[in-house]
């Protein structure tokens, strides 16, 4: 009898971009609001950006259902981890539950590409970069899902540092002001969209500072 | 009561229909330091008094928040009210992970009566030595409830338990029927009162107690320090003056303050407030 093949899949992709840029005393999270499934669009406006804890934000690209549950999930072990500690979790602890509970379904993953963005424990921008099993990373930016091939190599071009032999060493953080990262972002997506067909519709950006979070959104385009 | 051959197991019933062990837990409830609660149609005020056991030592936690709408004061072996609270924590953040929405409070503590009932029946447990005065709220509005180790449950308007809670509960049974109208000040006034009433004489500060609301557009939160000091000051009810013959000097040439009308100088007692 020739080998088996399954006749369905537990796995779709909704497309979408996300993007996540770390300042010296901000970060910018930012995803676009388009669902697709194959050549449709399921929605416009859906968000894949949440908040999980006071100085973490993730934004997921990938099967949307699958992200749905990893964000259910990362909430609950917030909650339980408030009543535990007396205390929000931190950036880089929650970077590290994010893998944990990534890796955690190994053998039948959550089809969920992650940068989580926020302020480490020293006011610091910081942005760690997933792929869908938890291996983890932190970076000073890093975009992931359908149009990160298109953004990635134009964040290097803009903000990676020459050489990491150059001396003295530059930070990983960008130097850029809040307001340049966001208008980077929205260049990166304008241009993400014109090419990417599941990139589109609406842009959804969060900056997170020592204020606290803003929430800016702009036109995409629709096509 | 007194022991008897009934009293070793909690599997084993005595030949009045008791069971010995269950009612023994009960009392380890009423050992414990006072812990109050009360509830308007809005509100629910819970509160208890946290006596150190030394001047070095910190201060046992007996409120405990279980979710952004529920809280717990505990009377009786805190370490028992500590993992109960876990439980219910628990119970709380899976049914919000289930349902997307906040689990009634009628349903905790039916789970929570169901947990103690299952130590009323197992020869190898013994019951939770510790009383729960739940208070919440959900669609239904505001609510107090009372859990014992038994593993009965009771709605109350407002209810006091662990050491001389008797004085408080007659202070409240004198005033509940305003509760259910009182605005939020009032309420947590009265519960300052009525947890006054189980301190006999002894003066009432932030210090030693610690009070937590829950309301409509308000998550459960315990009071600072500051806050509560402020409410005792600004209605009086830290106590009476010191009795005239000890040293109060301010106190003496013939004061006739209608604040502390009550106290006359042998009058060593706690005279119920008249409103």
């Amino acid at each position: 009898m020739p080998i088996q093949q399954a006749n369905w899949s537990p796995y779709d992709n909704n497309g979408g971009t996300c993007v996540a840029i770390a300042g010296a005393d901000y970060c910018v999270v930012a995803a676009d609001t388009r669902m697709s499934t194959g050549y449709n669009i399921l929605t416009r406006d859906y968000s894949k950006i949440i908040q999980l804890a006071e100085k973490s934000v993730m934004a997921s690209s990938g099967f949307q259902a699958d992200v749905r549950a990893l964000q259910k999930v990362l909430e609950a072990r917030h909650l339980a981890y408030q009543h535990q500690h007396n205390k929000q979790m931190s950036c880089p602890a929650m970077a590290q539950l994010l893998s944990n509970t990534l890796y955690y379904k190994r053998f039948f993953p959550y089809y969920s590409f992650n940068v989580l963005g926020g302020l480490d424990s020293e006011g610091k921008g910081c942005v760690f970069t997933y792929d869908a099993v938890g291996s983890y990373e932190r970076v000073g930016y890093s975009s992931q899902g359908s149009g990160s091939t298109l953004i990635m190599p134009f964040l290097d071009n803009q903000l990676k540092s020459p050489s990491p032999l150059l001396l003295p060493a530059k930070d990983a953080v960008t130097p850029l002001s809040e307001s340049e990262a966001v208008d980077l972002v929205k260049t990166c997506f304008a241009s993400a969209t014109e090419r990417d067909i599941y990139t589109g519709d609406k842009l959804e950006i969060l900056v997170l500072n020592a204020k606290g979070v803003l929430r800016e959104y702009m036109e995409l385009r629709k096509d | 009561m007194f022991r008897n051959q009934y009293d070793t197991d909690v599997t084993t019933w005595s030949p009045a229909g008791r069971l010995f062990q269950v009612e023994y837990a009960m009392e380890a409830v009423k050992q414990g330091s006072a812990a109050i609660g009360l509830r308007s149609k809005t509100h629910v005020v819970l509160a208890s008094v946290n006596k150190a056991n030394s001047e070095l030592s910190s201060h046992q936690k007996k409120i405990f928040k279980v979710d952004d709408h529920i809280g717990v004061a505990i009377a009786g072996l805190t370490a028992d009210g500590r993992v109960l609270s876990r439980y219910m924590r628990s119970e709380c953040i899976n049914y919000s992970y289930s349902y997307e929405s906040q689990l009634p409070v009628g349903r905790l503590v039916v789970q929570l009566a169901d947990k103690a009932q299952v130590c009323t029946q197992r020869s190898w447990k013994r019951p939770y030595g510790v009383g729960l005065l739940v208070g919440g709220l959900d669609e239904s509005g505001a609510h107090l409830y009372y859990n014992c180790p038994s593993g009965n449950y009771f709605e109350y308007q407002a209810f006091a338990i662990g050491s001389r809670s008797q004085a408080a509960k007659t202070y409240m049974e004198r005033k509940f029927e305003t509760f259910t109208e009182a605005s939020r000040e009032n309420l947590i006034k009265d519960a300052l009162f009525a947890l006054r009433e189980t301190l006999q004489g002894e003066k009432l500060t932030s210090s030693i107690c610690t009070v937590a609301v829950v309301g409509i557009g308000e998550a459960f939160h315990i009071l600072d320090k500051e806050t509560v000091q402020a409410l005792i000051n600004e209605f009086e009810i830290a106590g009476e003056e010191a009795p005239a013959d000890e040293t109060a000097p301010q106190d003496q040439d013939g004061d006739a303050q209608p604040a502390a009308a009550d106290q006359g100088p042998a009058d060593q007692g706690v005279a119920p407030m008249d409103m």
